[in-house]
């Protein structure tokens, strides 16, 4: 298949590692991925903090970038983000005709229904649940509030990661509770935000995992601070991370603040 | 302008605008012209007083901590008197019938007979030890039993001040399902109707339940058939 | 404060001055300073404001955890019994949707059946109005005492506070509303009001403020259970007169309904002479088999029982049976502010389960009155804004959007499908539209407007993808930012913030496909 890849604002600039581990998963797997690069975001942080004029040029930009889908120029367009995929799913079109651009909307609504989160592509469009990974290490997943009862991910991506070879996969506790990131959520509400975060660290180091698992940098970012401010030494990963490494070309572990040894046992104990 | 005509004019005002559906964007968004999608259960998979429904209204009236006793109409006296056993006064609606209390009036209970011709003063019904009334529906899915009020179940407060509530069900009025039972009761909306799924309770201590609040703390259903 | 309150039913509105934080407890009042306000709709701080004080209350963080997730698992069991509940849903939210759309021909028709079975209809405009007919009725009635039946209509126009005013004592039954009126309290929670305070609390509340409390009381629920019904006993046998809300109204009978546990609705729905019931405008059903919905989604969504044990259905006057005065309130109340916005109308169709509230990370943290209403939670940040419209910029409720993470847990319960996150959007939306008319912009209003021109370009975005050098720096080797300056402080005071890559992933993409001569292995 000929994909279109969305790398995301967030992950284009601070996590990289995503968007280049869907390229090497999808190409492993024998498919052409492609990067326009006239790309920049989907427009979810203004649509979700309100600012709906604003978003429609952003809006436009995406919808523009990825319009060759609909002639036919890739098959699908790949998100690996599941809020970001939410927000072209059931916002974009919404902001447009909100605005009074309608063919625009129309537009939007005909992408957004060519465009995957990666999970959903993988095991939806491409009718795969084992990829042919391999991943050493003891893993646990946190399913992200948008995949989960926005797009309606259900366990797609867990039965992609048990089908990872020496892959461990440890329930996480209270696994579809949000971590309290919400965007501007964050900054807007920081304490209230903290106090959820402190719960899901807390719930993610019960585990006893390697690393953190999503399928959303988003998410990651704010558990991984969580983690990293606790020196918990549990890094965090994309799905496609984990899915695209084999036993050729592993993906190392990321790097975690190791526990402070005089200070470990009296945290991991709390 | 009067109060009444301000408000309704301005519900037309705001209605003018769209045809008052929610806005299509929002998901669960319904159609204000297209019928009503009722594509829930009307009835369930037992016809009314069949085992299954008797043996299920069963269980969920227990799940309640209710009392269930399952009697042959021969045996509802017995079974009344035995649940009564050793009460002073107990209230009967005026329409009840005369065989399920003729054992316990025999005992030496006294019978209180109350209609909304000759209701009983709410200090006597307080002073009451019990209650036995009849029901016009049950539902065996969510343990309830339904009185509307004619003369078999009496007026509103015989089956709420007494602290002891024995209702007798025939099987032939317990049906499976919510639908079922309303559809019923439609016949006569009018009729002031009480449901009820157990003895009162609360859960606003903790969420932690408490059988028995105002109504009355203890209830005997009798499933005869 | 030591003064014995022996007369909490007296409350006026203002008593207490001060200004109302949320579930703290001053070292004079025993049960918190409590807030007594004006606007029972618009009441305290700002929601971050407010959420933080309440953060800061372990206890009643811990009362609110420990209530949430067993409600939770309650309600997820006996809905999953329920083969057809998106069908219910599906039915409840079409329903909803066309007393919406029909409703003034609606209202009328009730209107009518209620007269022509004996009761009388008024109708409010607004809060005040409302009060002023229900006082007037009491008075009419010739008492000074009322029992109530919980009601969220009544408590939305201080209706307690209103009666006081007038000379006439009204009493709360519901135990968890009896428990809020002896703390001086305001209510937490759309079903549970006293979901913050724990059994020892509750105990304490009742010694002190219960004149006739057993003096050895424990904290066992049950004798605190029997300990308010005691005390309710002998008002309810002898009130003249009860005032009550409605769950549901049925138009083409003239039906209302009360559903509830205790009994207390029973008792004040059927013993006192005269009965007033106060309703919002939009509580209507079209018709009586339409219960046959709600009555399966309502008890198993609020409190997680397959049914609730006792629902009372009267229909104007029985004569003979129940209360021979019959008057039903109609309130206006902002309802139509919310309805003429087609979007927001949506937030009407609630019937007050709260199920959305038990499920909200966001509330289970902060608990109810950090929304500074008697609506909390995630339906109280939609419902209170539109009620009360917005009095501009620094109105508390133009803060209530904005206190959520959009994670949605509230819509897939919702048992009337209200797409609570999207409606938050919409809302917020409001907000930023009414700060896009300042002539001074906010800080956010000025940062969206230069993200936008940023983020709508690829180009554009690349060159600032190089700005992030900065960041970069201040990351230093460790690869992460653990101290930024205010506002992205916010962030960094409880999280590290990663590095920006050294090489983004469009400057990696041109390198390795753009010029595959030099392509690598990845």
């Amino acid at each position: 298949m000929r994909i279109a890849l969305t790398a995301t604002c967030v992950a284009d600039s601070m996590f990289p590692q995503a968007p280049r581990a869907t390229v090497r998963l999808l190409e492993r797997l024998g498919h052409e991925v492609f990067f326009p690069a006239s790309q920049a975001c989907c427009g979810q942080m203004h649509i979700n903090t309100g600012y709906m004029d604003e978003a429609v040029p952003v809006v436009r930009n995406h919808v523009e970038s990825f319009s060759p889908v609909l002639d036919g120029e890739w098959d699908a367009v790949v998100v690996p983000s599941g809020s970001c995929t939410g927000s072209i799913r059931h916002q974009q079109g919404m902001v447009c005709r909100r605005a009074g651009e309608d063919a625009l909307g129309a537009r939007a609504d005909a992408v957004a229904a060519k465009t995957y989160e990666l999970s959903e592509l993988l095991v939806d469009v491409l009718g795969l649940s084992d990829v042919g990974a391999h991943f050493a290490h003891r893993v646990t997943f946190h399913p992200t509030c948008h995949s989960l009862r926005m797009l309606g991910v259900g366990d797609r991506p867990e039965r992609l990661l048990r089908a990872v070879a020496g892959l461990e996969l440890v329930d996480l506790p209270g696994a579809d509770g949000c971590c309290g990131f919400g965007g501007t959520f964050a900054l807007k509400n920081a304490p209230t935000s903290a106090a959820m975060l402190d719960d899901k660290v807390a719930a993610v180091r019960s585990t006893a995992a390697e690393v953190l698992v999503a399928g959303d940098y988003s998410c990651l970012m704010h558990i991984g601070g969580g983690l990293s401010r606790q020196h918990a030494g549990i890094g965090t990963m994309h799905l496609a991370e984990v899915l695209a490494s084999t036993v050729d070309d592993p993906t190392p572990l990321p790097h975690a603040p190791a526990p402070r040894t005089r200070t470990a046992g009296a945290e991991v104990s709390r | 302008m009067s109060a009444r005509d301000e408000v309704l004019t301005r519900v037309r005002a705001a209605l003018q605008e769209s045809d008052g559906a929610a806005a299509p964007e929002l998901r669960g968004a319904m159609s204000a012209q297209a019928p009503v999608p009722r594509d829930y259960r009307a009835a369930g998979e037992d016809p009314p007083g069949s085992a299954a429904v008797i043996d299920l209204l069963d269980e969920r009236v227990a799940d309640y901590r209710a009392e269930v006793h399952r009697v042959a109409p021969h045996e509802i006296g017995t079974t009344v008197a035995r649940i009564l056993e050793g009460s002073s006064a107990v209230v009967v609606p005026s329409g009840l019938d005369a065989g399920w209390t003729s054992e316990l009036a025999a005992s030496g209970t006294a019978l209180l007979t109350d209609s909304r011709e000759a209701p009983l003063d709410v200090q006597t019904l307080d002073g009451a030890d019990g209650v036995v009334t009849a029901a016009r529906v049950a539902i065996a899915e969510t343990g309830t039993i339904v009185l509307d009020g004619e003369p078999d179940q009496g007026r509103r407060a015989i089956s709420l001040v007494p602290d002891l509530h024995v209702c007798v069900v025939r099987h032939d009025q317990a049906v499976q399902t919510v639908p079922e039972a309303v559809r019923l009761l439609a016949e006569h909306p009018e009729r002031p109707q009480t449901w009820i799924s157990g003895p009162s309770a609360t859960s606003d201590i903790e969420l932690v339940r408490v059988e028995g609040v105002h109504g009355p703390r203890t209830l005997h259903v009798l499933l005869v058939g | 404060m030591s003064t014995y309150l022996g007369l909490p039913t007296l409350r006026r509105k203002g008593d207490a001055g001060g200004r109302a934080t949320p579930s703290g407890t001053r070292p004079d009042e025993p049960f918190g300073p409590v807030p007594h306000p004006d606007d029972p709709l618009r009441w305290g701080e700002t929601f971050p404001q407010a959420a933080r004080a309440a953060l800061g209350n372990d206890q009643m963080r811990a009362n609110l955890g420990h209530a949430t997730s067993t409600i939770r698992a309650k309600r997820a069991s006996v809905v999953g019994e329920v083969p057809d509940w998106e069908a219910l849903r599906d039915a409840g939210a079409a329903i909803k949707t066309h007393v919406m759309a029909g409703l003034p021909d609606l209202l009328e028709e009730l209107e009518r059946n209620v007269t022509a079975r004996g009761g009388v209809v008024h109708w409010a405009r607004d809060a005040a109005e409302a009060n002023r007919i229900v006082a007037e009725l009491v008075r009419a009635a010739g008492v000074d005492e009322v029992v109530k039946v919980k009601s969220m209509a009544t408590q939305e126009i201080g209706l307690n506070e209103a009666l006081a005013e007038a000379g006439i004592a009204a009493t709360e039954t519901d135990l968890a509303e009896l428990i809020v009126q002896l703390a001086d309290d305001m209510p937490s929670h759309i079903l549970v009001p006293a979901i913050h305070r724990n059994r020892e609390e509750i105990r304490r509340i009742f010694l002190e403020r219960m004149a006739d409390a057993p003096a050895d009381l424990t904290d066992a629920p049950r004798e605190l259970a029997m300990a308010a019904r005691a005390h309710l006993r002998r008002k309810f046998l002898t009130a003249k007169v009860a005032i009550s809300g409605a769950n549901f109204a049925v138009a083409d009978t003239g039906t209302l309904s009360v559903v509830e546990s205790e009994g207390n609705g029973r008792m004040c729905l059927t013993l006192p002479e005269t009965l007033i019931t106060v309703m919002g405008i939009e509580k209507l059903v079209p018709t009586f088999t339409d219960l046959e919905v709600f009555l399966q989604t309502l008890p198993r969504s609020s409190t997680g029982e397959r049914m609730n044990p006792y629902t009372s259905l009267w229909t104007g006057v029985t004569p003979g049976d129940g209360p021979q005065k019959f008057h039903l309130v109609l309130l206006d109340n902002g309802r139509t502010r919310a309805l003429a916005d087609d979007v927001g109308r949506a937030a009407l169709h609630c019937i007050r389960c709260s199920a959305c509230l038990n499920v909200c990370p966001v509330y289970e943290r902060v608990g109810g009155h950090a929304y500074g209403s008697v609506y909390p939670g995630p339906i109280g940040a939609v419902l209170t804004p539109q009620l009360t419209g917005s009095s501009g910029h620094g109105d508390p409720n133009s803060s209530l959007p904005f206190a959520s993470t959009l994670c949605g847990a509230c819509y897939d319960v919702c048992p009337v499908k209200i797409d609570i996150p999207s409606l938050l959007v919409h809302l917020r939306a409001r907000v930023a539209d009414e700060d896009r008319g300042r002539r001074v912009p906010t800080g956010w209003g000025a940062a969206m407007k230069a993200a936008s021109a940023v983020m709508s370009d690829g180009g554009r975005f690349a060159l600032a993808e190089k700005g992030t050098v900065v960041a970069r720096i201040l990351a230093g080797r460790k690869g992460y930012v653990r101290h930024l300056p205010f506002p992205a402080s916010a962030w960094t005071a409880s999280r590290d913030l990663p590095a920006p890559a050294k090489q983004t992933f469009r400057d990696w993409w041109a390198k390795e496909h753009e010029q595959p001569g030099e392509r690598s292995d990845r």
